[in-house]
């Protein structure tokens, strides 16, 4: 288990890598949520998923719905690595006629399966097929990552209410609270409080968690898994921008990508010299 | 005379013991608008989602991202009003194959009055990209309608109605997406209708006829995709069209018939319906009434659009 936490803290470093090149060569995009998310998207398609890069559409796979769809990057460096379409496709990030589009568009890119960016949304769209898996009598799994500045649109709320009445024990919602959105800290633009009462409140089985500890992201989403009878969300701490320091905690990195000047520091931070 | 929601509710029903692909989600008013039907024989494939039509909207995204053939139900008002966004973002972007049934849409609500009346469903849900708008004239075409949907991969909004509305098209009526039907042949002028309005179209033109005025009636059941075919043949032999709808005339269907005649054939026009206001309390009847959503009003316009064209 050592050797296969070790594994997958590589992949993620690897993964920020890639994010952080992928997002100076585009210069747009959505950098400190993506590098906030990046470790937890990393243990659920190394670790946990089922699913088969070489047939996206595969019957058998678990489901991923990234709520928080500005954090794209994460999810787009993630596919390429696992092989769903070649790494070079990265570099045409938001670029006209790209099938990586600034927000998750399922209509082009091989692995993603709906359609997000409109904040709010996922976590409906998650319980929809976890329902819709169990009604076929399946055993597979729907994830939704979403940020804690997201839990401020009351759609996520009805979500939680209805998981929770449907007892959609084959969804899990984990929380990417790196405390940060666009206007600044989420406590002070709108403290959505408590964010694990809150679950909990609404019937959630909830696991608090380091967001950035590999051996906790992993043990939690086994836990979630074998938890019977309610939805599980894991509220995991993180910090946005997390790996380069220059745009840890920040929240003007929300949607600003590495300059030319930024780019050297922040792949040395990362263990890259290339 | 059968509400078209009943027809629905009776033909979802059908459907479901046919492909049990299908779902179906409501908002708690399932009663209402008869998904209760299906509800009660197939309670494991019902979902009520309560007051709440966003995560409904969002559920059924879901469903459908796993195969499943989602019919999602609550008055119209909720339905586009209240769920607009959630449509947009996760059921026509995606292309979703989401079946949104609204019913009660409308001023023949009636008595719960304009907060309830939505007459500005239809130009908000035509104004997405790849949505489809049906709007049936009965039941019989509004059977036809639910089962054309039901096979039609892709999102699809239909609007129903929440009363007894006469019958205008036979049993057995078939239903294609996207084309109108010639209800009455006319030459002087022709009323292009939907929902409700085409039975009061067809009465106006029965009318018309002991005055010698020749008026054709045209029912598009879809309103988008537009019929262009028809519509262009209507404008050009009879030089004169009457659109008629229990909707604003701001987007819904004499909206599409407008843009689309003016770039291409431009005619003489007039557009029946509500007039950019919010309902009110009454009588369904005697909402038609107060908005001049009957025959009457129909054959006043025809009068006059031919006195225009003279």
């Amino acid at each position: 288990m050592k050797e296969k936490i070790a594994e997958l803290e590589e992949k993620a470093r690897r993964l920020r890598v890639a994010i952080v090149k992928t997002l100076h060569k585009s210069q747009s995009g959505h950098t400190g949520g993506s590098l906030s998310a990046i470790d937890m998207v990393c243990a659920l398609y190394f670790h946990k998923m089922r699913h088969n890069p070489q047939d996206p559409a595969w019957d058998g796979r678990d489901r991923f719905v990234l709520s928080k769809g500005h954090a794209a990057p994460a999810l787009y460096v993630t596919l390429a690595e696992a092989g769903y379409f070649p790494a070079e496709d990265l570099m045409m990030l938001r670029r006209l006629g790209s099938h990586l589009q600034g927000h998750p568009d399922s209509k082009g890119t091989p692995g993603v399966d709906v359609c997000t960016g409109s904040l709010g949304q996922g976590l409906s769209m998650a319980n929809g097929m976890a329902l819709g898996l169990k009604l076929e009598g399946k055993p597979n799994r729907v994830y939704a990552v979403l940020g804690d500045g997201e839990l401020q649109e009351g759609q996520v709320w009805e979500a939680a209410m209805a998981a929770a009445h449907y007892k959609s024990d084959n969804l899990c919602a984990l929380i990417d609270s790196n405390r940060l959105q666009i206007d600044g800290f989420v406590e002070k633009v709108m403290n959505v409080g408590d964010i694990a009462a809150k679950f909990r409140a609404f019937g959630w089985n909830v696991i608090e968690i380091d967001g950035h500890d590999m051996g906790a992201i992993v043990a939690a989403l086994d836990a979630a898994e074998s938890h019977k009878g309610a939805p599980t969300a894991i509220v995991a701490a993180t910090v946005k921008g997390k790996g380069v320091h220059l745009f840890e905690n920040k929240a003007a990195y929300h949607g600003v990508t590495p300059n030319d000047q930024e780019l050297p520091e922040a792949l040395k931070c990362l263990g890259c010299f290339d | 005379m059968i509400a078209t929601r009943d027809a629905y509710g009776e033909t979802l029903a059908e459907l479901g013991a046919e492909n049990d692909k299908i779902v179906a989600l409501d908002a708690d008013l399932s009663g209402s608008t008869k998904t209760g039907v299906f509800a009660k024989k197939f309670p494991e494939r019902f979902f009520n989602c309560g007051i709440a039509e966003a995560n409904m909207v969002g559920t059924a995204a879901g469903l459908a991202a796993v195969g499943k053939i989602p019919f999602l139900s609550t008055f119209a008002i909720f339905a586009a009003g209240r769920g607009w966004e959630q449509i947009r973002q996760s059921v026509a972007y995606p292309k979703a194959n989401v079946k949104i049934v609204a019913t009660h849409g409308g001023v023949t609500v009636g008595e719960d009055g304009g907060s309830h009346q939505s007459v500005e469903d239809v130009a908000i849900m035509r104004a997405i990209p790849n949505m489809t708008v049906i709007v049936p004239a009965d039941g019989e075409e509004t059977k036809a309608a639910i089962r054309a949907v039901a096979a039609y991969k892709g999102p699809v909004y239909v609007r129903l109605g929440r009363n007894k509305v006469p019958n205008v098209f036979p049993a057995g009526h078939t239903f294609e997406i996207g084309k109108g039907n010639q209800v009455v042949d006319g030459t002087d002028l022709t009323f292009i209708t939907t929902g409700l309005m085409t039975a009061a179209a067809v009465t106006a033109a029965e009318k018309l006829k002991a005055e010698g005025i020749s008026a054709r009636v045209v029912h598009l059941g879809t309103i988008k995709p537009l019929d262009k075919e028809l519509v262009l043949q209507a404008a050009e032999e009879t030089g004169a069209i009457i659109t008629a709808e229990e909707h604003s005339v701001v987007g819904g269907l004499g909206g599409a018939v407008a843009e689309f005649l003016a770039e291409n054939c431009p005619t003489l026009m007039k557009r029946v319906g509500v007039y950019d206001r919010f309902g009110t309390s009454g009588k369904a009847d005697e909402l038609l009434k107060y908005f001049g959503l009957n025959a009457e009003t129909l054959i006043e316009e025809a009068r006059e659009i031919l006195s225009r064209k003279k």
